[in-house]
């Protein structure tokens, strides 16, 4: 068994560290724009219009069946096509987690909003309320405070996905120590680090969620 | 820009064989892992919910480990890191003499991923029914044992059909993995063929395909195995 | 002020309200009861249109709820509701539940819908409770400020749907006594309830519902003593014997 030799990570930390700012700028981004298109496939769903529902469910289910890998091929592929000129690869892979992250956002504030129970919103509708009043006054905050916790704990679940971005060698946390690794042949160090790093992330924030709506508010 | 279609470039040898041999190896990631899964995950889950601190805790450390690292990181660490923390003779085995070696490590790395969320939904299955029934149970003069075998853990594994089935959605999904460690499943093949061929829209809709079919097949079998169960 | 005429709904291929014919008059206090099961809360959901049926009228002040030319906001301004589950927001306190339909139906400023709510809490007895949230307060408080929530639109009638079936027996006295003070003060009222002794002192009539249809609409004393039909005969003796 090998020496674990600290001084490989000392020395290419700079790397490292911008390899975990492309992580963050990837979570960022996907976040963003998936909590916002995912709003509204959400409330497309929820539409009584006639055919939106069923082209959203469709869109739902093909993206929660297929893999994260897949659909960054698909978007690495289809991206100058779609866009009618060539695009970089940082490009393609945000427009493909944020489709795909929409999917998941989705289908979480679809369930927030409806499990208020139809009861509140009648009692709204009852007050002469009309069907928008009654969402944006009643329906929705009762329904964001159960979404929270499962919102945040899917952007724990986004860190852990961006680390795919391997596949299209673009240089995230991931990507960089596997370049020092097989550089240096320091497998060990390096993805014991990486191993380190995520589990240090992601436990303390889920353990963070866990406690921050553990008071939950009736 | 232009496209020109050739759907019949699928048919062709060898780009065919590549995509059937591809799903082949999904499949067979996909099943020895979900085996896997099962099995490590009931033990977990049940582990998680047994009166002794020390067994809840050594299945919580299982758990929060393998769900806090990414299912990529963890299949690098199984396929590069584990063989040299093995004493020599051991490491030397793994290295040269496992059979399969990238499947192996693919099935063995995405299967303990998988048992962690497994174990999950199954510690959260039996809380629920023993919950409501333990009280029950203890009051008729049943021992803790007895009513796990009796009670809580026939009626949390009926109530664990329909998530389960989500997880072996994902154990499906996630078999695409092993192509990171040179494993040539449905995924990587079909981009295998993009390379060689340009036609990268045939080549990922059969992969795309191919994920909605298998979907669509655990989920009617899944659903066959609760209707099985479910007459109480 | 009320008038249902022929009303008829389906689920699908059960049929929940069979040929409904009634009317509520102005001041008139009218009860509503039977088995459950009979369709009684479904027609009450239909008079202020939250549910829907498929044929029949049925009227409020003259306005037809089932015509798709009515705008249902408009005249659910007319009538209060009252719901078994009291369906209170839970992330308002007792004041603003009040007011948010003041505010954002009528128009009204902050500071006179909060008047108005201070002045509707205390009416039903809670004038101390207007800052509390719905989780801090009894199901029967929470009920008559579900009361306090509908009145505060002045609707000229008021609906209930079994006001005290979700409540623990010694908190139901408090809810029926404000519905008495209501009915007493000369409220239009339809009441879907369990509750005979209420129906025996405030209501004018009676209706009794079983399977879908109402087979008794009489005056208060001549159903209690005595029922037409031998359902309505059973259903009182089971009812009345606690």
């Amino acid at each position: 068994m090998n020496d674990f030799d600290v001084t490989v990570i000392r020395q290419n930390w700079q790397f490292l560290a911008e390899g975990l700012a492309l992580s963050a700028l990837l979570v960022a981004v996907s976040v963003l724009g998936g909590v916002v298109l995912g709003a509204l496939l959400a409330l497309s769903r929820l539409s009584r219009l006639p055919l939106l529902p069923a082209l959203v469910a469709g869109y739902v289910t093909v993206m929660r069946t297929l893999p994260l890998v897949l659909v960054l091929f698909w978007f690495y592929f289809l991206g100058p096509f779609l866009l009618g000129h060539p695009i970089g690869s940082l490009t393609a892979a945000l427009i493909a987690f944020v489709l795909f992250e929409a999917a998941f956002y989705c289908e979480i504030i679809r369930a927030g909003i409806q499990s208020v129970r139809p009861g509140q919103a009648q009692a709204a509708l009852a007050t002469g309320m009309t069907h928008a009043q009654a969402m944006r006054l009643v329906v929705l905050p009762t329904a964001l405070r159960a979404m929270v916790p499962l919102l945040l704990n899917q952007v724990i679940i986004v860190f852990q996905d961006t680390s795919l971005v391997y596949v299209v060698t673009l240089r995230d946390f991931m990507t960089a120590a596997s370049i020092i690794a097989s550089r240096d042949s320091r497998p060990i160090e390096m993805y014991s680090l990486v191993a380190l790093v995520y589990l240090a992330i992601c436990f303390t924030a889920s353990r963070l969620v866990a406690a921050l709506w553990k008071p939950a508010p009736r | 820009m232009n496209y020109r279609w050739n759907w019949g470039i699928l048919l062709q040898d060898p780009y065919f064989g590549w995509l059937w041999s591809g799903l082949g190896w999904t499949v067979l990631i996909g099943l020895a892992s979900w085996a896997l899964a099962l099995l490590v995950g009931t033990v977990a889950g049940i582990a998680r919910t047994l009166p002794s601190r020390l067994v809840r805790a050594l299945a919580t450390i299982y758990v929060e480990l393998f769900r806090n690292i990414p299912p990529l990181v963890q299949l690098f660490l199984w396929f590069f890191v584990f063989p040299e923390l093995l004493p020599d003779e051991l490491g030397l085995w793994v290295k040269r003499d496992l059979p399969f070696p990238e499947f192996t490590t693919s099935a063995v790395g995405i299967g303990l991923f998988m048992g962690a969320r497994v174990a999950e939904q199954v510690s959260a299955a039996i809380r629920a029914v023993s919950l409501r029934l333990m009280p029950a149970a203890l009051a008729t003069g049943l021992r803790p044992l007895q009513a796990y075998r009796f009670i809580l853990l026939p009626l949390g594994l009926r109530a664990i059909i329909g998530p389960l089935t989500s997880e072996l959605l994902i154990t499906i999904k996630i078999s695409s993995l092993a192509l990171t460690i040179g494993v040539l499943e449905i995924t990587a093949q079909s981009r295998h063929v993009e390379n060689y061929t340009f036609q990268g829209f045939e080549a990922f809709s059969v992969a795309t395909a191919v994920y909605l079919l298998l979907g669509l097949a655990a989920t009617v079998v899944m659903r066959g195995i609760a209707r099985q169960i479910k007459p109480l | 002020m009320i008038t249902i005429t022929q009303v008829c709904k389906s689920y699908g291929t059960t049929q929940v309200l069979r040929n409904c014919t009634a009317a509520v008059g102005l001041g008139e206090v009218v009860v509503v009861c039977g088995p459950s099961g009979s369709g009684k809360s479904t027609l009450i959901k239909c008079v202020n249109g939250l549910e829907p049926f498929d044929t029949g009228t049925i009227t409020v002040d003259g306005i037809s709820v089932g015509d798709r030319r009515t705008d249902l906001p408009s005249l659910r301004r007319q009538i209060g509701m009252v719901f078994q589950n009291f369906e209170l927001y839970p992330h308002m306190t007792a004041q603003q539940n009040v007011s948010l339909a003041q505010i954002h139906v009528l128009g009204r400023s902050r500071k006179e819908a909060d008047q108005r709510s201070e002045y509707l809490l205390a009416r039903v007895g809670l004038a101390d409770k207007l800052a509390s949230r719905p989780g801090q307060l009894s199901g029967g408080q929470q009920q008559r400020v579900s009361i306090a929530r509908a009145l505060a639109l002045d609707p000229k009638a008021m609906l209930f749907d079994e006001p005290t079936s979700a409540l623990d027996p010694e908190m139901v006295s408090e809810v029926l006594d404000v519905m008495q003070a209501l009915a007493q003060d000369g409220m239009t009222m339809m009441v879907v309830t369990h509750e005979m002794g209420f129906a025996q002192r405030v209501a004018d009539r009676v209706l009794f519902m079983n399977e879908g249809k109402i087979l008794e609409d009489t005056p208060k004393t001549d159903f209690f003593t005595a029922p037409t039909t031998d359902r309505a005969r059973q259903f009182l003796t089971k009812v009345l014997r606690h």
